[in-house]
């Protein structure tokens, strides 16, 4: 056996083999013929696009067997512009691939430096320049300049605050207080424990002072879900058995993991779902978390009744609502 | 004694009896469905009472238990009232078919007059939610459809979807499509909070703002295809499904149709 390696050879290109319109004008023809038929159809989709935007009425509606009642303008506009589009490019495309020359061209490497004359010339260019706009005469000008070119620097920082302004405590407190009203979303009706059924929920809101307005903002973190079991479906600690009142319990509905709204209570299993990311809440358990991303329970809201046997809340949550945040202290 | 029991072990013994009991069966129900259904008078509702209890010893009471107080596999009748009894046979969910995960909505079993006697017997053990009269079902005139959006939004949206197509929960259950529901089982789930579903109280969701959620799915119902085909209007998971298939499926194709050799 020989201890040589044998180089491979270079192959070279690979013969030019011909295509069969490159031979046969007949070939060739039927092919100007196909790219012809197809930018036509591309000019036909532009046209069904205008006559359908112009002439259609916007509220006509034609039967499409599979996709049902269909606005037939819509339909038709999208229709005539996929067709116009996608025929463009495939006319291109045939015509490129059967008609245009298609003999492989190499193309040799160059050196990427420059000539050395080019270089010295380019140097010296710049330095006349230089010396020509006078900076190393003018020392004001070239310090004023800097001042100007350093502080416009300073503008892209400055758009940095609208970031801000720092939440402070919006995140860890909501308007949850110690005897606010649970009221009906929407509807804004106090709710009595009566009202509610073994089985039942509620979506609620804290009750507004006279003159104060909802914003999205404050839903987005006191919307509270009331649900009422049997009390000895409860398995809870002294403590979270308090916060309940005659088997209604009430959890925040914004998720510890995203902040989606969970709300989906299964009455069988006494489980809340999250729609997000399918986080599964154990309501008997004070809301543990038995499934999903979420890291903590949904905080539970303590609740009593007031004077007028109305639901109210006890004390505000114990521990902020929502999901995770860098200044969140557990 | 001794030919009777020469008799019970004869060969044809079981066949004749099995014949028998199947008669014995057959008759009894002619005879139980036979009677008149009208409620009006307290003899009428008492019969329809009978009539209904018949129907539940034959169809219900195997899993129900034979006083409809439950048992390892079915929860207890008592005090569901007949607006479940009539939203769950009369959307064919029970009688059960498949005990597994949820009892999906399907032919009905029952006629409208056995229904009504079921859920009147039904209703008869303890109180319960009624079965809502058409006087009640307004909702054309006492619904509105702006309210019912609102209150479909925070309500129902989680679990049946924005356009209230319907949805996942956990472990293979789900929340039904409402497209077709009728006005009364609408009205009647709301109520009674079937299977995974939790009840809406009359105080938390009024009686009118129940219509004006049923008017609004009725509205949705209507609700024109504007952008060509809806896809389900399941929101993102057909649209995707669509466009990472059909879409990208496209652009593959050409790519490999421009990097062929040409011919």
């Amino acid at each position: 056996m020989s201890n040589e390696i044998e180089l491979i050879k270079d192959p070279g290109l690979p013969a030019h083999v011909h295509r069969r319109a490159d031979d046969d004008e007949k070939y060739a023809k039927r092919a100007e013929t196909q790219v012809s038929i197809l930018f036509l159809l591309s000019a036909f989709g532009t046209v069904l696009t205008i006559v359908s935007y112009v002439f259609i009425p916007t509220d006509k509606f034609i039967f499409i067997p599979v996709m049902g009642e269909t606005n037939a303008e819509q339909l038709l506009l999208g229709l005539g512009m996929a067709i116009a589009l996608f025929c463009i490019g495939a006319g291109a495309i045939h015509w490129a691939k059967t008609l245009m020359p298609d003999n492989e061209v190499i193309a040799e490497r160059h050196e990427f430096r420059s000539e050395d004359e080019d270089r010295a010339e380019f140097v010296k260019t710049v330095k006349a320049g230089a010396s020509a706009a006078g900076l190393g005469r003018r020392p004001l000008i070239k310090r004023s300049l800097g001042l100007a070119l350093g502080l416009s620097g300073l503008t892209p920082l400055l758009l940095l605050r609208d970031l801000g302004p720092l939440p402070k405590e919006n995140l860890q407190k909501t308007s949850w207080k110690a005897g606010t009203r649970l009221v009906t979303d929407p509807g804004d009706r106090p709710i009595k424990p009566a009202d509610l059924e073994v089985g039942a929920v509620a979506q609620t809101l804290p009750e507004l002072a006279p003159g104060e307005e909802r914003t999205l903002n404050n839903i987005g973190k006191d919307a509270v879900l009331l649900i009422r079991l049997r009390p000895e479906d409860f398995n809870l600690d002294a403590e979270r058995l308090s916060w309940t009142h005659e088997g209604i319990i009430a959890f925040s509905k914004i998720c510890s993991h995203m902040g989606c709204a969970v709300a989906l209570y299964e009455q069988q299993t006494k489980h809340l779902l999250c729609p997000c990311h399918q986080s599964t809440f154990d309501v008997t358990r004070a809301a543990k978390v038995i499934f999903g991303p979420a890291a903590r329970p949904l905080p539970q809201l303590a609740i009593t009744v007031d004077a007028d046997g109305y639901l109210v809340a006890k004390q505000p949550f114990t521990e902020p609502v929502g999901p995770s945040f860098w200044e969140r202290s557990s | 004694m001794k030919r009777l029991s020469r008799l019970r072990r004869h060969r044809a013994a079981g066949p004749i009896l099995l014949v028998f009991a199947l008669f014995t069966i057959g008759t009894t129900f002619q005879v139980a469905s036979a009677v008149s259904n009208t409620t009006t008078t307290a003899a009428d509702r008492s019969a329809t009472i009978e009539e209904g209890k018949q129907l539940f010893l034959k169809g219900c009471s195997s899993c129900h238990g034979l006083n409809a107080e439950g048992g390892g596999i079915a929860p207890s009748l008592i005090g569901v009232g007949a607006a479940s009894v009539d939203f769950q046979v009369g959307t064919g969910r029970m009688p059960m078919a498949d005990m597994s995960t949820q009892a999906v909505r399907k032919k009905v079993v029952y006629t409208p007059e056995e229904i009504n006697a079921l859920a009147t017997y039904v209703a008869s053990l303890a109180d319960g939610p009624a079965v809502p009269t058409d006087a009640v079902l307004n909702y054309e005139r006492d619904g509105s459809v702006a309210q019912g959006g609102e209150l479909f939004r925070t309500n129902c949206a989680m679990c049946h979807n924005f356009a209230a197509q319907g949805g996942a929960l956990t472990q293979g259950k789900y929340a039904p499509t409402l497209m077709g529901v009728e006005p009364k089982q609408i009205y009647e789930a709301m109520i009674t909070g079937p299977q995974s579903m939790p009840v809406f109280s009359d105080k938390t969701i009024t009686p009118a703002e129940k219509l004006s959620i049923i008017k609004w799915i009725k509205a949705a119902e209507k609700e024109p295809q504007l952008g060509g085909t809806a896809l389900g209007r399941v929101g993102p998971v057909t649209e995707g499904l669509l466009v990472w298939t059909l879409g990208i499926g496209l652009l593959i194709g050409v790519a490999v149709w421009l990097a062929m050799k040409a011919r």
